[in-house]
């Protein structure tokens, strides 16, 4: 193994390209600051919290997707990620990060009482309304703050535990006996994490930051949806930097066979996706209760109508078509091509998702979603790379590296 | 239905047999095939095999059974028994997607599962000939189809160099045919008492 290269030194250009971004998306998110979030016209105010809202959501979401992979492979003992499995630490790195500027900007809304993004913070217009009378014991500012802090604390401090138990692999070889203690340590890591991913992110996080902007609507899907759409994207990201790592040199042990099964997360959990944003929308389509079809009227027939159906060509049809064939997903230009692809495609669908919600008479799409867009994605870069230069890059002594360096599908 | 001249060389281990394997087709030969106990990776391609055209043919099969799903119940719905079903358009496309799935997917399943038994020469009733009893044992079995040119004494001192427990030449029913393998057993018994 003389001859991989463990450290990652980021590149000149891949910093430049960071701050430049981070420089633009961050002038555009000042600026957007100061003439729409302090604004008093209302509606510019809605329009710049909810869109920093879905944007620090899903990158949250995103990064943290990669840390699931993690736990999930972990738990299932899989092996073949081993050699690439730096990428998706690094990646979940940022989970404190966006973590943080989520954590601020709820906070903001429900602090500032921000009633026009989430309606049952107006006191009031709760006590006449018996819907959300009803809703009042989990849609509460209280139970709101305690539940996002605990989810955001927690979910970095499993995330930074099972990178920290990821270094024991660094330290040297192991016999038998240690390789297993290892191997069950990190499983009891990962646990940890799985349980809490699923209280939080495949049940109640997106029913309280999401989907309670439509206060009276709810779905049963939705929680399931919001989990596919950001693993989806998560898997696109890691497949991504596992390219870019790739062509810069690095990460000399995963080859096209790694990537095959990267692909095959991508376009498999895309047709999840799909499966579950079908399932959302068939049962109120077909039962048709004013009190359910109210979340689809202004997306399927007013203004979101482009943006609803621009998101299922993307989310579904390219990956569908694109990545069905087993060259397709050996190819590495193809796959980073599909990886931005399906994460533009989960970026309009958080936006759909929230700002459809928030500004039903027209679609806003403009230098503001595109700006904060830019600053996050210049973070994510930085942080990552940043992450990726800290430590080596292969897992040298992890007991599974083999089995991973020997993958074959 | 046609009697042909084989070469049979039997390994005991996969260690061994892939550098036979890659030996074999250096010095020239064409290997028919290598019946295995158990699936073996990266044999396919080490024999140099081209890559199954099942999933082509797999995908050709789904797009038929989407369309036949989608044509078929438009046309009744629309034009030859339109009802009004809880007031919905007659053109319902969200209530079929279901259907039009199923119908995918069965298509699919059913059409690969054909050409699959097809490719292989599987059907119940059809038998072919097993060049070693123990193939489907513990036994790696290579077989190559003499030529005109083939020395069959060569072959099989190549493929003893190369690791082979047993070889030998065969003359055997190259297709399959109907009936039993009463004509195996009988051969296979003479050479256990010979």
């Amino acid at each position: 193994m003389a001859s991989i290269k463990e450290q990652f030194e980021i590149p000149g250009t891949l910093k430049t390209w960071a701050y430049a971004l981070i420089g633009i998306g961050g002038a555009a998110l000042l600026y957007g600051m100061f003439t729409k979030g302090f604004s008093t016209d209302e509606h510019e105010q809605v329009h710049f919290w909810g869109t920093l809202m879905y944007n620090t959501i899903f990158w949250t979401l995103v990064c943290n997707a990669a840390m699931f992979f993690i736990c999930f492979s972990t738990m299932a003992q899989a092996a073949w990620m081993q050699s690439f499995r730096r990428i998706a630490e690094a990646i979940s790195t940022l989970v404190p990060v966006f973590g943080t500027i989520t954590f601020a900007v709820l906070m903001f809304v429900v602090l500032g009482d921000k009633h026009h993004i989430y309606h049952w913070l107006d006191h009031e217009a709760v006590m006449k309304d018996p819907i959300l009378k009803g809703k009042t014991g989990f849609l509460n500012p209280t139970f709101f703050i305690v539940w996002t802090t605990l989810t955001i604390t927690l979910w970095s401090y499993f995330g930074y535990r099972m990178r920290k138990i990821s270094n024991e692999a660094d330290q040297g070889p192991m016999d038998a006996a240690t390789a297993h203690a290892f191997n069950i340590k990190s499983m009891v890591g990962a646990g940890f994490f799985l349980v809490w991913f699923g209280l939080t992110v495949a049940s109640t996080i997106p029913w309280l930051w999401l989907m309670s902007i439509d206060a009276h609507w709810y779905s049963t899907m939705y929680s399931w949806y919001t989990f596919a759409s950001s693993f989806v994207a998560g898997m696109s990201l890691v497949a991504l930097w596992l390219i870019y790592m790739k062509n810069k040199g690095y990460m000399e042990l995963s080859n096209s066979e790694h990537l095959h099964d990267m692909g095959k997360f991508m376009f498999a959990f895309s047709i999840f996706w799909t499966y579950l944003w079908f399932s959302q929308y068939m049962l109120i389509w077909y039962a048709n209760i004013p009190e359910e079809t109210v979340y689809f009227k202004h997306r399927v027939q007013g203004a979101y109508k482009p943006i609803f159906f621009l998101n299922l060509i993307v989310n579904f049809l390219a990956p569908l078509l694109i990545l069905m064939k087993r060259s397709a997903k050996r190819n590495f230009t193809l796959m980073a091509l599909m990886a931005v692809v399906i994460l533009f495609g989960h970026w309009i669908d958080f936006y759909q998702m929230v700002m459809g919600s928030l500004m039903k008479e027209h679609v806003s799409l403009g230098w503001l979603d595109f700006g904060v867009l830019t600053f996050f994605v210049g973070v994510m870069i930085l942080m990552t790379a940043r992450a990726l230069a800290s430590k080596p890059l292969i897992a040298k002594y992890h007991p599974f590296l083999k089995e991973s360096i020997i993958h074959h599908t | 239905m046609a009697q042909k001249k084989f070469v049979v060389g039997c390994f005991d281990d996969e260690a061994t047999l892939f550098p036979a394997v890659k030996q074999v087709r250096t010095a020239g030969y064409k290997i028919k095939d290598v019946y295995t106990p158990f699936p073996v990776h990266g044999l396919d391609h080490a024999l140099g095999m081209r890559e199954t055209s099942l999933h082509t043919a797999g995908f050709i099969y789904g797009i038929t059974g989407t369309t036949t799903a989608i044509s078929c119940i438009s046309w009744i719905f629309t034009k030859d028994w339109p009802l009004n079903i809880g007031g919905k358009p007659h053109f319902a496309l969200p209530a079929w997607i279901p259907i039009i799935f199923e119908l995918t997917v069965l298509f699919a399943a059913v059409g690969m599962v054909l050409t699959f038994c097809y490719l292989c020469q599987l059907a119940p009733g059809v038998k072919k000939h097993h060049f070693h009893k123990r193939a489907t044992d513990d036994l790696f079995v290579m077989v190559i189809e003499c030529t005109d040119k083939t020395n069959a004494d060569d072959l099989q001192a190549l493929l003893k160099s190369n690791g082979a427990v047993e070889t030998e030449t065969q003359v055997a029913e190259d297709g399959w045919w109907f009936g039993t393998y009463d004509k195996e057993d009988d051969l296979y018994n003479q050479k256990q008492l010979a």
